[in-house]
């Protein structure tokens, strides 16, 4: 697909870019992850069809929108899945009176639902936007709460429509003989509260269209009113709250020490290492426990010992942390504190649970996978190729389980990743199968990632045990300061966008949610199949209702 | 030995059968179903007590939850149910998932506008008598988000709630003690304090026709559902 400077195997360089932009860039807008070009609004998906065909910017990581004084703006956050280190910014201001862009939805479908939430909550327009409806706020919401001048004392109402006559409205329309079909938004099978609105034909899916926002709880209007310092790392453990707090926590700490320019002590970077992978391993084992509960209703077995696994890593976790759930341990600079003492028990605590697994993988390994309803279950179903998942812009287990070898960890490296020995786990399966197969084995890496910080931290001499920089009291970054950086985690790739406006708060901080992302991959994965598929494709997607809707 | 045949010892005698039999009930009269009262009561073997006690106390001792995830406690929630604090000890742990079979409904994690009408709707459709857990401190006051534009400032602002279980999240210890305690008032019959339930499911055409309310008459039908968040009068 890709010609011109990605054939020629070398890394795009500034000049090129350049080149290849050329007239159309009116000016520069670096941030300090990426160079950024202004274009004009109608320059869009011209432009961005050439960062995608010519010089294989093929991930749409993120797009954020904000309001100046004096204009509103759409950054299109670009990357490469062959190396995310690459990164470019498109900038596309539009005016005050008139903020109309064009879309970039034919260019990349994850624009789709970002452009969506950018009209949603600062109020810019998309021309050419194939569904441009609100995304997280009600239809009958009035004004864009991330818009300067939105008064948030005006009353609000919100109607409950959908479920007015829930049988008038079973026929889609006239001609066919569809049905209508309201999943959620509370559905067991949703995973919280997710509306999955779908038009069957018999008992085939013809059309879902995920409908989120039933848990937007303002994440990005709460972190911009919080200080740098301590009053925002409270909050991402609360966006992917499914234990995994530390790496979520990892993405504001990283984001934050680009920012301020902060250097981490290593010790800190083994111990977050470290937490990092116990939550990763808690994460997955709720995914697969409630992928059993919705594949075949194992409420009883497979359900109860994921549970009894994820009780183990919280404990070895409050141990560290002093909290089960939300752990608010990591601080810009290092982490809140040592290891417990005794050290040498919390540790021998830790290596008994990574002793256990893999009898506990074999376990799950007889009651699941090689159990053949199972298989027949999720074998060939919610196929997801791999050029699909790049256009949705999908990440982590899900992309992974397509075949796409990206991994943050290992191609962006922070942390204490670079120096252990560990594997990106990859399957070629593309379907349910092979992303619960991909769970499972990447449990296994991180006990191996975690067993290599357990034994440094044993042998780690005692008078260099340094858990924070020395960071001031107040972080004020110089204003206009851009950065968007992104971690990996449990469900893909976290990322985070600041811009600083030189008070001690951000003037604009922006969540790139990796299950936002894989969660619109939906309809392609379930469309043609059954509602029994739909309901496995959605628990293998392994969505958090929190981090989708923020 | 051929197997279409029974085994002989099975066959011929009929002792091991008798065995367990002893050795379950002990010799002696048949007495299984007769519990110790009957005989401190005599020829009357009956107790009397107000019906509405006796079925306080059947209720409190047979609580059906409704399964009703909605964000972070929701995690804690179900550890509550799962192996190790396992609620279903204190005869209060089987989540169904239609709210048409539960009698508790626990409200785990932060509403936001979108979700209020489902929620009273949900509650709505519980049959009484019910009783509500809120979970969490969004639950109280919206906790962490309160001064969110989009997050409602507690369940009560929509629903009534029994038992409040303060915590972000609550540990599942708490949960458990905060489902003790609401089984001990439903048994003694104690009714919750009365609220103030500000946000009410409405037609629309019931709301007073202010300037909101005209703009939105294009879009939305007379006899539709909804719900009206007056955000300036929240706590």
């Amino acid at each position: 697909m890709s010609t011109g400077l990605e054939r020629q195997g070398r890394e795009v360089t500034e000049d090129d870019l350049e080149a290849l932009i050329g007239d159309r860039a009116l000016g520069r807008d670096d941030h300090l992850n990426a160079p950024g070009f202004v274009i004009r609004p109608d320059d869009v998906q011209d432009v961005l069809f050439d960062l995608r065909d010519e010089a294989g910017f093929d991930h749409l990581s993120c797009l954020t929108a904000q309001q100046y004084e004096d204009r509103y703006e759409s950054i299109y956050h670009m990357k490469k899945y062959a190396d995310p280190t690459q990164e470019v910014s498109v900038v596309v201001p539009t005016s005050i009176d008139d903020p109309v862009s064009q879309s970039a939805e034919p260019v990349f479908r994850t624009a789709d639902w970002h452009e969506r939430e950018a009209f949603d909550l600062v109020g810019i327009d998309y021309e050419g936007h194939p569904d441009p409806r609100r995304i997280l706020l009600p239809e009958t919401w009035q004004g864009h709460p991330l818009s300067k001048d939105y008064d948030q004392e005006q009353p609000q109402v919100v109607t409950l429509s959908e479920h007015a006559n829930p049988i008038q409205p079973d026929h889609h329309d006239q001609e066919s003989d569809t049905m209508f079909l309201n999943i959620g938004p509370h559905h067991p099978a949703t995973h919280g509260v997710l509306h999955l609105e779908t038009v069957l034909d018999g008992e085939t899916v013809v059309d879902v269209d995920p409908d989120v926002g039933y848990l937007h709880r303002c994440e990005e209007q709460m972190c911009q009113s919080g200080t740098y310092r301590h009053q925002i790392m409270p909050y991402p453990d609360r966006w992917d709250y499914v234990s995994a707090g530390l790496l979520n926590e990892w993405a504001y700490a990283r984001v934050a020490e680009d920012l301020a320019d902060i250097e981490v002590p290593e010790y800190a970077q083994v111990i977050r290492t470290m937490g990092a992978e116990l939550c990763r391993i808690a994460s997955h084992m709720l995914a697969l426990a409630t992928f059993a509960l919705d594949v075949y209703g194992d409420f009883t077995a497979v359900f109860q010992y994921g549970m009894r696994d994820r009780e183990v890593v919280q404990d070895i976790l409050e141990d560290l942390t002093g909290q089960r759930l939300m752990f608010n341990y990591f601080r810009l600079g290092g982490v809140a504190w040592d290891l417990p003492e005794p050290r040498g028990e919390f540790l021998e605590k830790t290596r008994d649970f990574l002793d256990g697994l893999p009898a506990k993988v074999d376990e799950y390994h007889d009651l699941l996978t090689g159990n053949e309803i199972f298989q027949v279950r999720t074998h060939d179903t919610g196929v997801l190729e791999p050029e699909v998942a790049k256009s949705y812009g999908c990440t982590g287990p899900v992309a992974r389980a397509s075949g796409v070898d990206y991994d943050l960890r290992r191609d962006d490296p922070y942390g204490y990743y670079e120096n252990l020995e560990w594997d990106v786990v990859t399957r070629q399966g593309c379907d349910n199968y092979a992303r619960v197969l991909c769970r499972m084995e990447e449990v296994e890496e991180s006990a191996k990632i975690i067993e290599q910080c357990v034994d440094l931290l044993e042998d780690w001499p005692e008078d260099d045990r340094e858990i924070q920089a020395n960071v001031p009291r107040t972080l004020k970054p110089d204003p206009d300061t851009e950065v968007y950086r992104a971690v990996e985690g449990a469900k893909g790739e976290l990322g985070i966008y600041i811009r600083s406006d030189g008070t001690d708060k951000p003037g604009r901080f922006k969540i790139r949610s990796p299950c936002f992302h894989n969660l619109s991959a939906l309809g392609e994965m379930s469309e043609g199949e059954y509602v029994p598929d739909l309901i496995a494709s959605l628990g293998s997607l392994d969505i958090v209702l929190g981090e989708v809707d923020r | 030995m051929s197997s279409d045949k029974p085994r002989q010892e099975i066959y011929d005698s009929t002792a091991p059968s008798s065995d367990t039999r002893e050795s379950r009930m002990g010799a002696g009269p048949d007495d299984r179903f007769n519990s110790r009262l009957r005989e401190a009561f005599g020829a009357t073997p009956f107790i009397l007590t107000k019906f509405d006690q006796f079925m306080n106390w059947v209720r409190g001792n047979s609580m059906f939850m409704l399964q009703f995830g909605i964000a972070c406690c929701s995690i804690e929630m179900m550890h509550t149910y799962a192996i190790k604090h396992d609620l279903d000890r204190f005869g209060a742990g089987v989540p169904r998932a239609s709210p048409r079979q539960a009698d508790v409904m626990i409200v785990p994690g932060t509403i936001v506008s979108k979700f209020g009408p489902r929620m009273k709707r949900v509650y709505d459709q519980m049959p009484e008598p019910k009783f509500v857990v809120g979970m969490g401190s969004c639950t109280i006051s919206g906790g962490p988000f309160q001064e969110g534009y989009n997050v409602v400032k507690g369940a009560e602002e929509i629903i009534p709630v029994d038992i409040h279980v303060p915590g972000c999240p609550p540990r599942p210890e708490a949960l458990v003690y905060g489902v003790a305690k609401l089984q001990e008032r439903i048994r003694n019959g104690e009714t919750s304090p009365v609220v103030v339930k500000p946000y009410e499911l409405e037609q629309f055409g019931d709301l007073p026709k202010d300037e909101l309310v005209q703009k939105l008459a294009s879009d939305i039908d007379e006899d539709d559902l909804v719900m009206r968040y007056n955000w300036a009068d929240s706590p």
